[in-house]
């Protein structure tokens, strides 16, 4: 899927550069990370060298990648942002700013051991930072065990600030009244449309209560998560497969745990077949097990990943014209995209929340004898 | 696909599957459990005020319905009474009619008495008169005519006869 887009994009991009002349009019230096002294590590990129186009194709495309991919500081805008900790546990606990790899381009030294940031992955290495690559261009140096606070995981953790003293303010405004206030005005009727709409329904009366938590957590996490994507801070957090991957997960732990007799009963021993095929029935349906929250991870990572991909590269697509007729044009279809991807900031949460809610209610099910 | 798996950042699935099952159960115990429990109370309370609306109204209809019952009740008691005294008062004037006719018979039959008493001692006193007076003409009549025998027996008859008016 990952492919997919790219591959669509790569020749909507090829498209553009074959029929317009190119125009140099994109931004110079936005690889930071282009690090002079691993040039030759960065062959990586297989693009054919075709006169015309190349540049500016080369450079939407690192642009895209670059603000699709996680990383250890914090870009607001082109040259303004913070840096964040690195976390590496190597031979010890090793924590320190990410600003020592000055964007990349240097080898940060920490207690004697060098690391050096290559596609925004860090790499154990020696002092010169010399990077050897198998033939895939992948890296064969260590990479330790790597727990920064990396753009995402500051999002996640402001995310998780953010949403726990709003939601708590919307409690705390009913102990003076039975009426929601300020925000409640608007959030309540979502917590009961999640209740009402996507709990009740999947999992039944009688079940529901103990997985609203859960439900409400992820559907606010994950739109409020797409919404914070639409900004132009360049966070991609939903569109991780990393988030998207725990994101399942969970729906998957919560339902193994919660299934009742029933449940595995009719993934194990499937009743009203003939026995010869209830142990084929049985394989498929543990394949079900995983494959339901496959889908859900894949689903929310490829939709929101398209999103961006989509939107950046139209906004890219301006600097490959590089004509101030088709400009505006672009802008407008960016601006149609963007509120489309309003829409599906709601509907990924809503669709993940309704497919969890979904999976727990097949769960628990209480099939009558038959 | 080995891109996926090359990218997949291991230290940002931990930290997302440690902050967000922490966040789940903060917000489990400092929002959704107080919100939702908010809610509900509001429903129920909700649900109980129109349930106590209806029973109210039905209460009140019933009310109204007594109330009616009651007015009619009072509105057939009045009709009773009013019919009663009518009644009433037709049976005392016709008592009364009675009573002043029978007085009036009884007067009228009195005053008959009296009249016919009167009548019998005038008569009486007529007749003892009447005899007197006879007798005197008698005296005259017998002592001029009684030397004519005849003449005498007529005159007696005649005289009975006359004596015998009433």
């Amino acid at each position: 899927m990952h492919y997919n887009i790219y591959s669509k994009l790569s020749v909507s991009l090829a498209l553009a550069g074959a029929i317009l002349f190119s125009v140099p009019a994109f931004a110079q230096d936005k690889n930071h990370h282009e690090d002079s002294r691993t040039v030759a590590a960065h062959d990586t990129h297989d693009h054919t060298d075709s006169e015309g186009g190349h540049d500016v194709k080369t450079q939407i495309k690192e642009t895209i990648e670059h603000h699709l991919a996680d990383s250890y500081e914090f870009t607001i805008t082109e040259g303004v942002g913070f840096p964040l900790p690195v976390i590496l546990f190597d031979e010890g606990l090793k924590v320190f700013s990410s600003s020592k790899f000055h964007h990349g381009e240097s080898v940060a030294e920490v207690d004697g051991n060098y690391y050096v940031l290559h596609h925004s992955k860090v790499y154990k290495t020696d002092a010169s930072g010399h990077l050897s690559m198998d033939e895939h261009h992948h890296p064969t140096n260590v990479m330790p065990l790597d727990f920064s606070i990396t753009k995402n995981v500051f999002m996640i953790l402001v995310m998780a600030g953010f949403m726990f003293f709003l939601f708590k303010g919307v409690a705390k405004a009913y102990q003076s009244g039975q009426t929601p206030k300020k925000a409640g005005r608007f959030l309540e009727p979502i917590i009961i449309y999640v209740r009402d709409e996507i709990a009740i329904p999947n999992i039944g009366e009688k079940h529901y209560k103990k997985y609203m938590s859960y439900l409400l957590t992820v559907f606010f996490f994950i739109w409020f998560m797409n919404l914070v994507g639409m900004t132009p801070l360049g966070i991609n957090v939903t569109g991780n497969i990393a988030i998207t991957f725990s994101l399942a997960l969970i729906t998957f732990m919560i339902t193994q745990v919660s299934g009742n007799k029933h449940y595995w009963q009719h993934i194990l021993w499937m009743p009203g077949i003939p026995v010869i095929l209830k142990p084929v029935m049985a394989i498929i349906e543990i394949l079900g097990l995983f494959i339901k929250p496959f889908s859900l991870m894949m689903r929310l990572y490829a939709n929101m990943l398209a999103g961006h991909v989509v939107i950046m590269s139209i906004i890219g697509l301006i600097f490959v014209f590089g004509s101030w007729l088709i400009a505006p044009a672009f802008f407008g279809l960016t601006l149609v995209l963007s509120l489309l991807e309003v829409l599906v900031a709601a509907l990924q949460a809503y669709i993940f929340t309704m497919l969890t809610a979904l999976y727990f209610g097949s769960a628990v099910e209480e099939h009558e004898h038959h | 696909m080995d891109k996926l798996i090359h990218d997949f950042s291991f230290g940002l699935f931990i930290w997302q599957l440690l902050v967000f099952v922490a966040l789940i159960f903060l917000l489990k115990k400092y929002a959704w459990k107080p919100i939702l429990d908010a809610v509900n109370a509001r429903e129920e309370s909700i649900e109980g005020a129109l349930k106590a609306a209806e029973k109210a109204r039905k209460e009140m209809k019933a009310l109204q319905s007594d109330n009616e019952a009651i007015l009619k009740e009072a509105r057939e008691e009045r009709e009773r009474i009013l019919k009663e005294a009518r009644d009433m008062k037709n049976k005392i004037v016709a008592e009364a009619k009675e009573a002043a006719s029978a007085e009036a018979d009884k007067t009228v039959a009195a005053a008959k008495a009296t009249i016919e008493a009167e009548k019998t001692a005038a008569v009486a006193e007529l007749k003892k008169q009447a005899a007197t007076l006879s007798i005197k003409v008698a005296e005259k009549v017998l002592g001029q005519e009684l030397s004519d025998a005849n003449k005498q027996a007529e005159m007696i008859g005649k005289i009975i006869d006359d004596v015998k008016f009433n």
